[in-house]
Formats: structure tokens, sequence, C-alpha cells
């Protein structure tokens, strides 16, 4: 069965607008920015509010928790990774949206839309990154 | 300044020589055998033309490599749709009087990957930080993803997806120089190998080499060449995002949404009034998305209206009528295509002609719903 925990995946490279958010997966907190006008959650992360070009926004951390908005199961792997596995959207309760893996069976009768699921963190070897990944939450 | 309808119009257009299969181009040939073959039709040469526009390739590139020198360059690239924004740009500069002659070109060496850019971005991007590293492996599974989405919104079967790819398939089949010709129905493209689940093989479009020029100047001038003048009565464009996980609804495109309009307004046309429709169709679902952001029909109920045939032959709303890039052809790029195809059904030259079409929508999409750009075509000077 596929582990989507085991993959040698691309990894990220921070950029001055993003540093904070990756820290933040380091600690254990997915982190958002919220626009402080509108009151607004926004992703991905970036200095200013796209809802109204201010820069009058915080960081926040989120509540991690979700739902499995849409997705597609990939037969066709690229270097590092092993298929079948699911490329999926999360809803998060916050509002926005963020693609991952979600560590389950990579089936559709495993992956039902809107089913509930939580974040964590997995460590990345030979790097920095702690990915932020999903698994349904136990009921 | 607004855009007089049909003050600009299309008066050479042509595709490479050879579609498919071609090895024995590079992707700047590609280019330049269509743009070549653009200026023959209309008796023009490289010193003619004094505006460029292009993508992937820069249009510093084309002006050198085929002896070009514009007072008007556009190296718009944002996907498959470039072109048909192109033609806009194009046209709204012949207008303005940057340039008289435009060429717009593309070229792509698909399959063969001869001389071929790459249009990766790098580990920093967007992309590279928040898609990448959970494996999207090329368009079948990035285009697709919010298709699940969709499906439980309006209850659409996977069978009215698969039907898009057996419709173009009867297009096609009347189109001699189609790369898939041979009738399939719903089961075979639902028996189809699994790429992307739910997408199978036949709804995924081809992976071929080739390449399309167009060339536009002022309907005023347009008598002056032995083609058909093909008029630009309409056009949209717009763009929405580079991250298919942040496009705002699930089941409709922005882009298409602005763009469509736009065009339908410029051109002050109805519905009713479209004669033939092209629908950038890379996968099978964006011919259902297109049809209802375009305002043909509801949300929820393009699947069913394809099914009651009404793109097929003989169908009320004749669409893809090359058989579209799931059978005819698909570079990469494929926008470049659908505007031939709007040009020869303008031009009365289409090998499954729509008898009497006087006006044809060409609606494009770029990246994974990233941008789009729509031309309202007519035959009909104003």
């Amino acid at each position: 069965m596929v582990d989507v925990k085991s993959f040698k995946r691309a990894l990220p490279v921070p950029t001055p607008e993003t540093q904070h958010f990756w820290d933040g997966c380091k600690r254990g907190d997915l982190l958002l920015q919220r626009c402080k006008d509108t009151g607004k959650y926004y992703f991905p992360p970036r200095p200013f509010s796209p809802f109204t070009g201010s820069d009058n926004v915080e960081v926040v951390k989120a509540s991690g928790r979700g739902r499995l908005y849409s997705y597609v199961i990939n037969q066709r792997p690229p270097k590092g990774y092993e298929a079948p596995y699911g490329i999926c959207v999360v809803e998060l309760e916050e509002g926005p949206r963020m693609m991952t893996n979600v560590d389950c069976d990579q089936t559709p009768e495993a992956l039902v839309l809107d089913m509930p699921l939580e974040v964590f963190f997995q460590p990345q070897a030979e790097s920095d990154i702690h990915l932020p990944l999903f698994r349904p939450v136990r009921k | 300044m607004t855009y007089k309808r049909g003050s600009v119009a299309v008066v050479g257009a042509s595709e490479t020589t050879e579609l498919g299969k071609v090895p024995s181009m590079s992707q700047l040939q590609l280019h330049a055998n269509a743009a070549l073959a653009a200026m023959r039709e209309c008796g023009l040469k490289p010193a003619d033309i004094d505006g460029i526009a292009t993508a992937v390739e820069t249009p510093v590139e084309l002006a050198m490599y085929l002896g070009i020198t514009p007072t008007w360059v556009d190296g718009t690239s944002v996907g498959g749709c470039s072109f048909m924004i192109h033609v806009r740009h194009a046209a709204a500069a012949i207008a303005a009087g940057l340039c008289n002659t435009a060429l717009v070109t593309h070229g792509e060496s698909g399959r063969s990957n001869i001389g071929r850019k790459s249009r990766s971005g790098g580990p920093g991007t967007l992309n590279g930080q928040f898609e990448e590293p959970y494996g999207p492996f090329g368009p079948p599974t990035m285009f697709t993803i919010p298709v699940l989405r969709y499906m439980k919104t309006y209850n659409l079967p996977i069978e009215q997806i698969a039907n898009i790819a057996v419709v173009q398939r009867e297009w096609a089949a009347k189109n001699p120089r189609a790369t898939f010709q041979d009738p399939i129905n719903v089961d075979d493209v639902l028996n189809s190998r699994m790429i992307a689940y739910p997408f199978r093989l036949l709804m995924c479009c081809l992976v071929t080499d080739g390449g399309g020029a167009l060339i536009l100047t002022a309907a005023d001038r347009a008598k002056d060449f032995p083609t058909k003048p093909v008029y630009i009565r309409g056009m949209g464009e717009s763009v929405e995002t580079p991250m298919i996980s942040q496009m705002q609804d699930f089941t409709s495109s922005r882009a298409f949404k602005v763009s469509g309009k736009k065009a339908f307004d410029t051109a002050g046309i109805s519905h009713g009034d479209v004669d033939h429709l092209m629908i950038y169709d890379a996968f099978a679902h964006l011919p259902i998305y297109g049809l209802e952001d375009l305002g043909f029909v509801k949300p929820g109920e393009a699947g069913a209206w394809y099914w009651a045939r009404n793109s097929a032959p003989g169908g009320k709303l004749p669409i893809n009528t090359n058989g579209g890039g799931l059978s005819y052809m698909h570079s990469g790029m494929y926008g470049m295509y659908a505007l031939q195809e709007s040009v020869r059904q303008m031009r009365g030259t289409a090998p499954a002609q729509v008898k009497g079409a006087k006006l044809s929508v060409c609606h494009g999409v770029g990246g994974m719903f990233a941008a789009s750009g729509t031309i309202v075509f007519t035959n009909q000077p104003s």
C-alpha cells in the first residue's frame, strides 16, 4: 500500500514572504494570514491583503482542521513518488484552500469528498522543511 | 478609444504543413513553417510584417529568425490561450496605428521534444512551494483536480464527461488531418487506461507536434488580399491563478466568465447569434465549464446538453468541429488550432464545414484554468 509519508518529494524553498509559514510548520503550527480590515483569511502567504492591498494584516494560527474539497488519484508518478496517490485540496475551517496529500488508503472509497481532515507536519529527510499533510479525523 | 467592430481582419491563416509527429523540425522552425505558409497564402513577405506576437518563444527570437523588423511586439505567454490574447492585442494595436500587419505565431514540438523550451518554475515559486511538493505531474494531474467537486455539486455522471470525447471523435472522423478518426463510444472511454482518477486516457488531449500562424490587418486593407477576410468582431481576455488549488470556484472559471462576457459585449451579440463555437478542450470537462461560463446554458446543465447531441454533427450548435484537442491535435498550447478552425469555418473551407455559418466564437484556456482569451469572428463586413 502506498504511504504518502514515504515520498522523496520536490521540496519548497522559502522566500522572505513565506519564511514564517515554513517556520510555523517546523513548530507544528499551520499559519494563515488575516486581513484586519475585512476579517478574511488568505493563503498563500504575502505581506499584504489580496482583498484591499493594505498591509494591515496579521499572522494567525489556523485550527488545522478542514474538509476534503477535491482531488485526483495520480497513476503516473514523478521521480520520488509512488502511485497511486491522491493529489488533494483541503478547504480549511477558516476558508482558504491548500493542496496536500491525505494519509489514508489512496482510493476513491477512502478519499470521500467533504470528509473531515486534520493537519500534521512531516519532517522531510535532508532538509529543514516540515511539510503540512492531512489525515482523516479519527471518530 | 473603443475598438470598432470588424475593423481588423485575419487575411492569412495556416497551420504547419505537417501535424502530429514532426521530428524533422525544431519548435522554432514549426513557428516559421506556419508563418511562412500564412504569408504565402496572402502574398506577403517577412519585410511586409511590422508586428509580431508569440508565446514561449519570444517575439525577439521570431523576429530575428523570420527576418522581421517590427514596430509592435507582444510576448504574452499565459499558456494555450496566449494566441487568442495576441489576436486581441494585435487588433487593438492595428486599430491604434501601432503597426499595419501583425503576425501571430505558434510552434510546439510537444511530442518529439526538439528544441523545446522548459516552461517549469522553480522550488521558490508559489507553485514550487505550495503545490509541487504534493506530486502533481503535468496537466492531467492538475487541470482535473476541480472536477470531482463539480460532479458532486451538480450530480454530473462520469458518462457525460466521457460523452464529450465521443462526440468530438465524430467531428474528427470528418477531418482527414485529425490524429484520431475511428469512432469510439462511452464504454471505450470509460474502459481506457486510468490516468488520474476520475480521468481516463480518452478524456485527455493528444500530445503532438505542430504550429500555426495568423496574419491580421485593417479591414479596409483586407480587400487587397487574395484570401476571404475574417473579421474580428469582439474579444476578451482575463487571468485568475497559476495554482489550481487557489481557483476561486471549482465549478466555474472566473477567467472564462470575464473573458467570455467581454467578448460577447464588445461584439454586441447574444448566444442565439452564434453559428459555430470552439471551446479549448485539453480535457473532456473543459467544454462543460466553457459552455456554462460563456452563458450558453445554466451552471450544471452542460453535461446533459452535450449528451442530447446538441454539439454533435447535425446538432443545433456545432462545437469543436476539427475534433478538438481530444482527437484533432494538441501540441501543448492548442489555442492556435482552435483559432485556425474558426477561421476555416468563416472562410467556408473547413473539412466539416457548418453550412452558412456567419459567426464563430473561439474560447481559449491557458495553464490550468489560469487564463482565458475569447475571440468573436465573422465573415460579414461591418
